[in-house]
């Protein structure tokens, strides 16, 4: 595999190598030089279509602790806004020797498209296409996932390497339809082992969603009641807010968000058997009091924090793997991913 | 006009071989053994043809095309779109009406014919827009169309959906007067705002905003009880849903006057495609699933669904060298539709050659209500006729393509038939499989 565009691509053998590795990456972050050579003299693009900080900043930590020469690409108020192609915009890119592209788009399949062209020859990785996928956010979930999980199970001291989440009972919760991170999370978390189940207003699940290896709620309460180790809360984007999808942000908050009376019911989870408890995850950025209370969001019980941290340790994970695999430009089963 | 021409053992409607003499735009003769009749009775040029494995078949008409001319010259143009249609078997196109300025004037209409028939490559019948401007607020010039020198017979603001109920009835009631007949484009526009692809299993996955089959349904379903409660005649362009055909089978039984359409692409290829993301499967309405792509076979094969067309929608190759949602919608088709049927209908054995040439040239002939096109293969008839190798076979290969786009989903797949030969009244535009000259005398 050269390129990283969906979780759904994953085998188990695959995603455990960038979990394990974004272990060791781990150990890196937490030196005093936090830096590798590995990818030194290679070129990692971020190619951002759409405004994300948070995640092209994290993706160029990451190159940048393995060495590697970052170039920026963000396409507001360049020649991609007045009309260029991503054909032209990729094919110069390709032009100044771009090992690897870290693409963030808001068109769904754009990475894939990229990487099935002949625009360039560079690794494709997907940092969010559309509402598909957000391969790396829910591989650093996982990450997040794991170590607690594992831990709970085996001690801290354990290392969780080249174990996965068998047994492990995880939420989703909220606008799944949109949600590119529910989606690369339930093909990824499946993979791994882990049982999801989903929790929406009834507008906010795609038509389809019974094809997909998840149990469906609608009442959140009702899915709590069903004892998850973990609860994901997915971001409401504004704009979803005016009156289309659900009557307004107090009744999703109240229907739908993780308020202060159902932290109450998450504080008594724990993960599966053990003493540990049950877990928090958000992708950010939070809307604090419509699909997240504030108590909940700082809550001992949320990983929130860690997933940031953890978002750059899988990210030099799979640049590394991408990048240090066999170098064919072609699909090669021996690469490292 | 040159001489005569003497088709020998062709296999009419692909069935028992016979000669077929044309003279003067007309079949003058069928029957066996020609040739000597030929040889005695005419002093003028006989080319003669030997058509041993050939079928002949009447001139397809397509009720449903995209000329791109005028306004999108860069796209097609009335001479590429009627070469194409002649290396394609079409002796007729409809052309759709989303032209720039819009075919919703006499003035736009007249322009479209007249350069039909300068191109004399196929005939050109212009489609006049319902509306003004496909705006679906007012009604276009419908009249005015009607007695123009194009003789306007169906209405279509093919592209958008004549959403509106009351402007719907009303059109119909209007066309009504003069024979004419509305082509709705069934597309219920808040259910597809953003729509790029069919809603279902593949939309969910791929995070593609979906195109709910309801929203063609729906549209269907309130036209067919208009089209009862006027009177007036309906015809669905490009049906795609299992639940539309159900519909239009449940309007017929009733005895309403309603016909319908299917697209070659849309009785072959699924939403599955769109894996891809290449946006040569962009299409509207979007490719559905194998359910209905069966219930479309079905419904074709049984009459339900009364013809083939083609919704030929040629674009340049930077309107499909993009991202999926900037892409646009359409598929090359004339080019292909033969193969493309033939493979779908034929070679599967829901229906023979006999049946094929209903659906692609009596049928849409008589819909029009056009006296020289969809003609049986009979003496005293008027030549516009081709000959179809079924055996040929090989890649589909656009960028051989007349037509000016290169964007078809079928390019690189073995697709069985050919047309070796297209006759308009009489006149070869296309010889051996390749364009000859057209009945202006152009050279492709
Ligand atoms: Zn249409």
């Amino acid at each position: 595999m050269r390129h990283l565009l969906s979780t759904a691509d994953l085998t188990r053998t695959q995603a455990l190598r960038i979990l394990d590795t974004a272990e060791e990456m781990t150990g890196v972050s937490a030196r005093e030089v936090k830096k590798l050579p590995t990818l030194r003299g290679r070129t990692v693009v971020n190619l951002f279509f759409e405004d994300s900080t948070r995640t092209r900043v994290s993706f160029e930590a990451a190159a940048k602790r393995l060495s590697a020469d970052v170039v920026n690409f963000s396409a507001k108020g360049s020649s991609v806004s007045k009309g260029e192609s991503l054909k032209d915009t990729v094919q110069t890119l390709d032009a100044m020797g771009a090992d690897a592209i870290v693409i963030r788009h808001g068109s769904s399949g754009a990475p894939a498209q990229l990487a099935a062209s002949d625009w360039s020859e560079a690794a494709v990785v997907n940092a969010g296409d559309g509402t598909h996928e957000h391969p790396t956010q829910a591989l650093l979930d996982a990450l997040t996932l794991r170590r607690d999980w594992h831990a709970a199970h085996y001690g801290e001291a354990s290392s969780p390497r080249g174990t996965d989440l068998t047994g492990m009972r995880v939420l989703i919760v909220g606008d799944v339809l949109h949600s590119r991170v529910a989606r690369s999370n339930i093909w990824l978390l499946t993979t791994l082992g882990a049982t999801v189940s989903l929790v929406a207003p009834g507008t906010l699940l795609p038509v389809g969603v019974e094809s997909w290896p998840v149990t469906v709620h609608y009442s959140f309460d009702q899915a709590l009641a069903a004892g998850p180790d973990a609860v994901i809360m997915l971001r409401v984007q504004a704009e979803r807010m005016g009156g289309s999808f659900f009557p307004n942000a107090a009744e999703y908050a109240r229907r739908w968000g993780l308020t202060e009376e159902r932290l109450a019911v998450v504080n008594q989870l724990r993960l599966a058997e053990t003493e540990a408890p049950a877990l928090i995850l958000h992708p950010g950025p939070m809307n604090r009091g419509v699909e997240i209370s504030a108590a909940a969001a700082d809550s001992a019980q949320s990983r929130i924090t860690e997933q940031v941290t953890n978002g750059v340790s899988v990210r030099m994970a799979v640049l590394h793997l991408l990048l240090t695999g066999s170098r064919g430009h072609h699909d090669d089963d021996r690469s490292s991913l | 006009m040159s001489g005569a021409t003497l088709i020998t053992s062709a296999r009419l409607y692909g069935q028992d071989p016979a000669d077929l003499l044309l003279r003067g735009g007309q079949i003058a003769a069928v029957g066996d053994d020609l040739r000597s009749q030929a040889a005695e009775q005419l002093d003028e040029d006989v080319t003669v043809i030997d058509a041993e494995g050939l079928i002949a078949l009447p001139g397809m008409v397509d009720l449903h095309t995209h000329l791109r001319e005028p306004g999108r010259e860069d796209a097609e143009t009335v001479e590429t779109g009627t070469r194409a249609a002649a290396r394609g078997g079409f002796t007729a196109v409809h052309a759709m009406a989303n032209s720039a300025p819009v075919a919703d004037t006499a003035g736009v209409v007249e322009q479209v014919h007249r350069l039909g028939l300068e191109s004399g490559w196929s005939e050109v019948y212009p489609v006049g827009a319902v509306t003004v401007g496909l705006g679906g607020e007012r009604l276009a010039e419908l009249g005015a169309m009607a007695e123009s020198s194009a003789a306007v017979r169906m209405f279509s603001d093919d592209g958008h959906c004549v959403d509106n109920a009351l402007l719907m009835r009303r059109a119909m009631e209007y066309v009504k007067s003069f024979g004419g007949f509305i082509a709705q484009h069934a597309q219920e526009p808040t259910l597809t705002a953003e729509a790029q692809m069919n809603e279902g299993e593949v939309s969910a996955t791929l995070g593609l905003p979906g195109w709910p089959a309801v929203a063609e349904e729906a549209i269907i379903a309130r036209d067919v009880l208009l089209a009862q409660h006027t009177g007036a005649r309906l015809h669905i362009c490009h049906v795609s849903t299992a639940g539309s055909v159900g519909i239009i089978r449940w309007a017929k039984d009733r005895g309403v006057a309603v016909t319908a359409e299917v697209t070659p692409h849309h009785l072959m290829l699924t939403d599955e495609l769109v894996t891809s993301y290449n946006p040569v499967y962009k299409v509207n309405p979007p490719l559905r699933t194998r359910v209905d792509v069966d219930a479309l076979r079905q419904g074709l094969a049984e009459g339900v669904i009364d013809v083939i067309g083609t919704d030929h929608a040629p674009h340049p190759t930077q309107a499909k060298e993009c991202e999926w949602a900037q892409a646009a919608m359409g598929m090359t088709g004339l080019e292909t539709a033969l193969p493309v049927v033939a493979h779908a209908m034929i070679s599967t054995g829901l229906m023979d050659w006999r049946r094929f040439s209903e659906v692609t040239s009596t049928e849409p002939a008589r819909i029009y209500g056009h006296q020289h096109q969809g003609r049986p293969l009979q003496a005293g008839e008027p030549a516009n006729l081709i000959l179809v190798d079924p055996q040929a076979a090989g890649p589909i290969r656009p960028e051989s393509h007349a037509s000016k786009g290169r964007n078809s989903p079928f390019a690189g797949l073995e697709l069985p038939g050919r047309v070796r030969y297209t006759f308009l009244a009489g006149h070869p535009t296309l010889a051996e499989g390749e364009l000859a000259t057209s009945l202006t005398g152009r050279a492709a």
